[in-house]
């Protein structure tokens, strides 16, 4: 038994020493690869006027194309592109304009690579995790093409940078996550007067337009009100399959191949809408510029770059955030629903998650699934009440409902309607706290997180 | 009728729909075609598609491939075979 747990630990300590080694590699990367805002690495570039003998060779294939030829490649190489976000549409977006000989490329982002990040933002690795992304991609794209310049900014874009940063550069990428680093890099680029290739992707689809770009339209033409926070998904929540930010970033690396090589941009006052489960490529003309743009007409009332959290109501990250809606008193820790099974204690648990997320994982107890926008339905209301009434035929106590969901939001808002919807008066409803993002945390490691 | 952007979530999951109308007095606009769409279609939670008369932001509206904007927005009368198009703009990346 002893010999048993002596093998256990020493397998520990070498996994703990791996880690170790891996942060070690992962700080030395970090340290002499980043860049302050105030420095200008673009302007100090010497512009070219041929290419050297490697390049030739190296650019040839794209050399001998007509609309590229040697007078579109030096184009390129003394041309700057900064891509806002380093994740699913920046990586991909990144490599291809590294790879086609871009004399400079910055890469912004504020984040760290994770696990769940390595299906779609594939410039990172395995052992990039907890790597910051911007210099993992500059990294990547270095490795591929050392002849492009690439300038790493550890930072979350904002109103009091963003206008520094974009200045230096002649095409910029939006390959963002939130709706307010849009609305911002939009405005941004009308002040400094820059085309934007916006690109975006959720589940199956995705969707392309480039702004401010020979009279076209703005971000702001199109959308003068940001939606509603609680229309907006994210990838965390909605899902999205890798291969679709693939294609649309690479589709913006393509746009912004062609306006640095002079050659027609295809997206400027046209939406293309990229459904992937569907296969198709859909293309609408959209609305000019906007002489009431608050932005981009000849009388602006925007003139400076604003508060865009505060304007959109929301953060400018997609990062998942907690709320509060129930008391204490109606909340279970993942603890405290631990012992309550560790006693057998009767009760009713409602998983209400989607049945596509309770297939990954579910508590190891009898459960219904009735997912929250379920609840309401008269069908729901009726099983759990059928439930109810046949457990408190064996007992006088209240009947414990307790609702989970993957991090205790959901479960909280599906207290709030089964006690609206439910007839009665010998239930306890509670949800448990951080749901199962946190019983995987402080009850079962070996529980799995998505 | 099609939905896209994740617009289809709040019509029965459904991208593509064949709508006939109804017949009308007047011909049928966008203005009107909304709450007939909110009464007739919407299966949840409609003020995540309409906010008073109009499509809440985000919501981009295309008639035959071309943005609403174009085509007068809610004034415009509705055709014969004509497809209109409900996109909710996408964020992720």
């Amino acid at each position: 038994m002893a010999e048993e747990e002596i093998e256990h630990l020493k397998k520990l300590i070498a996994e703990k020493d791996k880690e170790i080694e891996k942060l070690k590699g992962a700080t030395n990367i970090q340290k002499d690869f980043l860049t302050h805002v105030d420095e200008n690495h673009v302007n100090d570039l010497p512009k070219k006027s041929k290419l050297s003998n490697p390049e030739i060779s190296r650019y040839s294939r794209q050399l001998i194309l007509p609309e590229i030829g040697i007078k579109g490649q030096v184009l390129l190489s003394n041309t700057s592109i900064l891509i806002v976000g380093a994740g699913g549409l920046g990586c991909p977006a990144a490599i291809y304009l590294a790879a086609a000989g871009v004399g400079c490329l910055g890469l912004v982002d504020y984040d760290e690579v994770e696990l769940s990040n390595l299906h779609r933002q594939i410039l990172h690795s395995e052992s990039k995790v907890n790597v910051k992304k911007c210099v993992s991609a500059a990294q990547a794209c270095t490795e591929l093409n050392s002849f492009v310049k690439c300038v790493p900014y550890h930072l979350q874009l904002n109103s009091s940078n963003a206008l520094k940063i974009i200045s230096q550069y002649d095409i910029v990428l939006d390959a963002t996550d939130n709706v307010a680093t849009r609305y911002l890099l939009n405005d941004a680029c009308i002040l400094a007067g820059k085309p934007l290739v916006s690109g975006s992707a959720l589940r199956f689809e995705g969707q392309l337009t480039v702004y401010n770009y020979k009279g076209g339209p703005c971000y702001r033409c199109l959308y003068p009100k940001p939606p509603p926070p609680e229309t907006v998904t994210n990838c965390s929540d909605g899902g999205v399959l890798g291969v679709i930010p693939g294609i649309i970033g690479s589709l913006q690396a393509l746009e912004a191949i062609k306006i640095a090589t002079g050659n027609e941009c295809s997206y400027n006052q046209k939406l293309l809408m990229y459904d992937g489960l569907e296969g198709t490529f859909r293309t609408i003309r959209l609305r000019g510029r906007q002489s009431t743009c608050p932005i981009c007409s000849d009388n602006p009332t925007i003139t400076q770059l604003i508060d865009y959290e505060q304007f959109c109501g929301a953060r400018a990250s997609d990062k998942d955030k907690s709320v509060t809606v129930l008391n204490r008193e109606d909340r279970l820790s993942a603890a405290d629903y631990k012992s309550l099974l560790d006693k057998d204690h009767p009760h009713i648990l409602v998983d209400v998650r989607q049945p596509v997320e309770v297939d990954i994982c579910k508590l190891p107890t009898n459960s219904i699934n009735i997912p929250l926008n379920d609840l309401h339905k008269s069908s729901s209301v009726n099983q759990l009440s059928s439930m109810i009434n046949s457990m408190s035929e064996e007992t006088t106590d209240q009947v414990p409902v307790i609702c989970v969901c993957r991090r205790g939001n959901d479960s909280q808002l599906a207290v709030q309607k089964i006690k609206e919807t439910l007839k009665h008066d010998n239930v306890a409803i509670q949800d448990i706290i951080g749901g199962l993002t946190s019983w995987a945390k402080t009850v079962d490691p070996e529980f799995p997180t998505y | 009728m099609y939905f896209s952007g994740g617009a289809e979530l709040l019509f029965d999951k459904k991208k593509k729909h064949d709508v006939n109308l109804p017949a009308k007095e007047t011909p049928w606009t966008i203005k009107d075609l909304l709450p007939w769409m909110k009464d007739n279609m919407l299966k949840e939670r409609p003020e995540l598609f309409i906010q008073g008369e109009t499509v809440r932001p985000g919501i981009l509206v295309l008639i035959n491939d071309a943005d609403w904007e174009l085509m007068g927005e809610l004034d415009y009368s509705i055709q014969n075979k004509d497809k209109i198009v409900f996109i909710s703009t996408l964020h992720g990346g």
